[in-house]
């Protein structure tokens, strides 16, 4: 099996505050390629922790993240930038598009810090367009679009760069039912077709209803982990 | 790199308001700087070429220690040798003959301190273009015996076309001289150090007065070669040897340039504050893009923006709203300097009997000398590069996790 994501008691301890925070008290974590996973929990419960530090957006106070087998936590900030770059599409909760770029633009524009060709950039941009079904509203800017159709863009630009992973924190917390189905059908027949790894947070039944694998944390630990096939 | 370039460039444009307020506030800073400095060189490069070009020419030859100690004794013959100089040089156009020294000038109960010039009247004005400033009477020639004088003179003397001025003064190796010269012609002269004091006697008759037969204290040196005129100096200084002592213009006007210096110190700190402004204009306007893209920031490092590619981008858009301000500045500044430039402003009143009373011309003059401008550019420029730090230091320390937390 080929795996992706590999955590080993990871620990997170935010100091910054009066009282220290244990947000994750020991993550042993295993992703493998083609996964549907969610990762759902109360509030507070170390979600967006969890996926900041797989994500390389953040490090743990202890234990080790590998992404593709390698440790990450030996990268110096500018490596995990490239790295991010290379091997991680992000879908944030809201916001995610640069505002003074149109969605072709946006999509485009880590192929760009990539310094991939422009026939090469065309085309991708073209298809992951159409796949969001947005194939129609290259040029405009994020303003001119929906709330729904943002986050499908944002999920155009996060496979733009062609990573291993893709991870989205609440990807639908923002959005309406309607726009949530639409963008989950899409990230599903992502996954099905083109063997895509998602790792999702949320807080939302529907969107739970449709992964195939659930894992619980409460308390900075994980609780349950459940495959569905 | 063209990606960076196209963020900066959309980014500008994105908070147009902004963008043009903090412009607007560096134009009126560029505004007020260029006016200041371009008036006052306007007014000194005026002063400076009228004193250089209707008096003093750009460089003079005494002989050795004249300068210091202006009197007759100092005086040289005005030999053959002399006179085939300027065949020498081909920067030298002629070396222009002068007699000068002091008298008192009297006319019924006026006296007064006078600056007496006795000058090959052809050379001369082919030096100075004196025949041209005669306002009235008369220019003369190397026969008469008859005086020019400046205005300013002949109102404080009250004398007119006609008159008969009395000269007075002690001659060569200390005899005595004093004669009557009539009036023969007005010249005026802007500056009026010169428009005082001038009284000019064709050079035999001036020797006459001065019992310094075949003698002249000064040769003005007329060059086509202005810009040149270093080297012309140090030229004229190796051939001629330790007998004469040959002076630039900056030398021979030390008053004017000291006064220059001086209104220039004084005006670096009326710039200093400009530049106080402007400097808080840009970095206001940086903590605000900062502050509000906090979030896009995060964003942009999350998936990939190098640190120094995101600085990179801030700092192209404070160099824009810098260079944006300044042209703006120029731009506004243009047409009171093209203005001032061609239609100098004539004092009247106490203003001008102020500045006559220091010196200085009573006009308002604005120099259009390119410099005054692409200055701005520099200045600026450097301000924003250094500014340009600030949001270095935010970026580098930028948490994506942290900028992106609301
Ligand atoms: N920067 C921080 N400093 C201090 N405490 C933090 C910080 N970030 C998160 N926490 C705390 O860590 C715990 C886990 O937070 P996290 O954001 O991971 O939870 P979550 O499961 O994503 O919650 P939600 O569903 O509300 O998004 C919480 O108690 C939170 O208050
Ligand atoms: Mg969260």
């Amino acid at each position: 099996m080929n795996v992706v994501i590999e955590t080993s008691n990871i620990h997170k301890i935010y100091n910054e505050t009066k009282v220290p925070v244990h947000a994750l008290n020991g993550v042993d974590l295993k992703i493998e390629k083609g996964e549907f996973t969610a990762i759902v929990g109360p509030s507070g419960s170390g979600k967006s922790t969890l996926l900041n530090i797989i994500g390389g957006l953040d490090r743990p106070t202890e234990g080790q993240v590998e992404v593709g087998g390698q440790d990450i936590s030996k990268l110096n900030d500018n490596q995990l930038i490239d790295f991010r770059k290379d091997n991680i599409g992000f879908v944030f909760q809201a916001y995610n598009l640069i505002p003074v770029l149109t969605a072709k633009e946006n999509v485009e524009f880590v192929m760009l810090l990539q310094k991939r060709s422009k026939k090469d950039r065309d085309k991708r941009v073209k298809e992951l367009m159409e796949a969001v079904g947005l194939g129609d509203r290259m040029d405009n800017r994020p303003a001119e679009l929906s709330g729904g159709q943002q986050q499908r863009v944002a999920v155009a630009r996060a496979l733009a760069s062609k990573p291993t992973f893709v991870l989205a924190d609440e990807p639908t917390a923002n959005l309406d039912s309607k726009s949530t189905k639409d963008l989950l059908d899409i990230m599903v027949r992502l996954n099905k077709e083109e063997n895509i790894t998602f790792v999702f947070s949320t807080h939302d039944q529907r969107v739970m209803d449709r992964a195939r694998r659930i894992i619980t944390i409460d308390d900075g630990k994980i609780v349950s982990d459940k495959h569905i096939d | 790199m063209n990606t960076i370039i196209k963020l900066a460039r959309r980014n500008i444009w994105r908070n147009k308001r902004r963008t043009f307020i903090s412009a607007a506030a560096i134009m009126f800073a560029v505004f007020f700087a260029i006016a200041m400095a371009s008036v006052n060189k306007g007014i000194f490069d005026h002063m400076e070429q009228g004193m250089v070009k209707s008096f003093m020419g750009f460089a003079q030859i005494h002989s050795n220690g004249f300068w210091e100690d202006q009197t007759l004794d100092n005086a040289f013959i005005y030999d053959e040798s002399i006179k085939k100089l300027p065949s020498k040089y081909k920067e030298v156009q002629d070396l222009v003959p002068r007699l000068e020294s002091f008298a008192l000038a009297s006319f019924k109960e006026g006296t007064k301190g006078v600056l007496v010039a006795g000058i090959d009247p052809d050379k001369e004005n082919g030096l100075t273009k004196l025949k041209d400033k005669i306002t009235q009477g008369e220019y003369f020639s190397n026969q008469d015996s008859t005086v020019i004088i400046a205005e300013g003179l002949a109102d404080y003397l009250s004398v007119k076309i006609g008159d008969t001025l009395t000269l007075i003064s002690s001659g060569y190796h200390g005899a005595t001289a004093g004669d009557n010269y009539i009036i023969k012609g007005l010249v005026k002269f802007g500056s009026p150090e010169l428009n005082n004091q001038m009284v000019y006697l064709p050079l035999a008759t001036a020797q006459e007065f001065y019992a310094a037969d075949g003698l002249v204290t000064t040769l003005v040196v007329d060059t086509d070669r202005p810009n040149k005129i270093h080297q012309t100096v140090a030229k004229l200084r190796k051939n001629l040897g330790e007998t004469y002592e040959v002076m630039s213009y900056e030398q021979l006007i030390p008053d004017l340039i000291q006064a220059r210096q001086m209104k220039e110190a004084g005006q670096t700190f009326m710039k200093f504050i400009l530049y106080i402004i402007i400097t808080f204009g840009i970095f206001g306007t940086i903590l605000m893009m900062i502050k509000e893209r906090q979030y896009e920031f995060g964003v942009l490092t999350a998936i990939g923006l190098k640190r120094w590619q995101l600085s990179l981008v801030v700092w192209l858009e404070t160099v824009f709203i810098g260079f944006f301000g300044v042209l703006l500045g120029i731009l506004i500044s243009l047409p009171l300097v093209i203005g001032l430039n061609t239609n100098p402003v004539e004092l009247t009143g106490d203003a001008a009997a102020a500045y006559i009373e220091m010196g200085i011309e009573p006009y308002i003059i604005a120099s259009t000398a390119p410099e005054l401008f692409y200055n701005q550019a520099i200045i600026v420029f450097f301000l924003v590069t250094i500014l340009g730090f600030y949001p270095l230091l935010k970026i580098s320390k930028l948490k994506p996790v942290e900028a992106m937390r609301n």
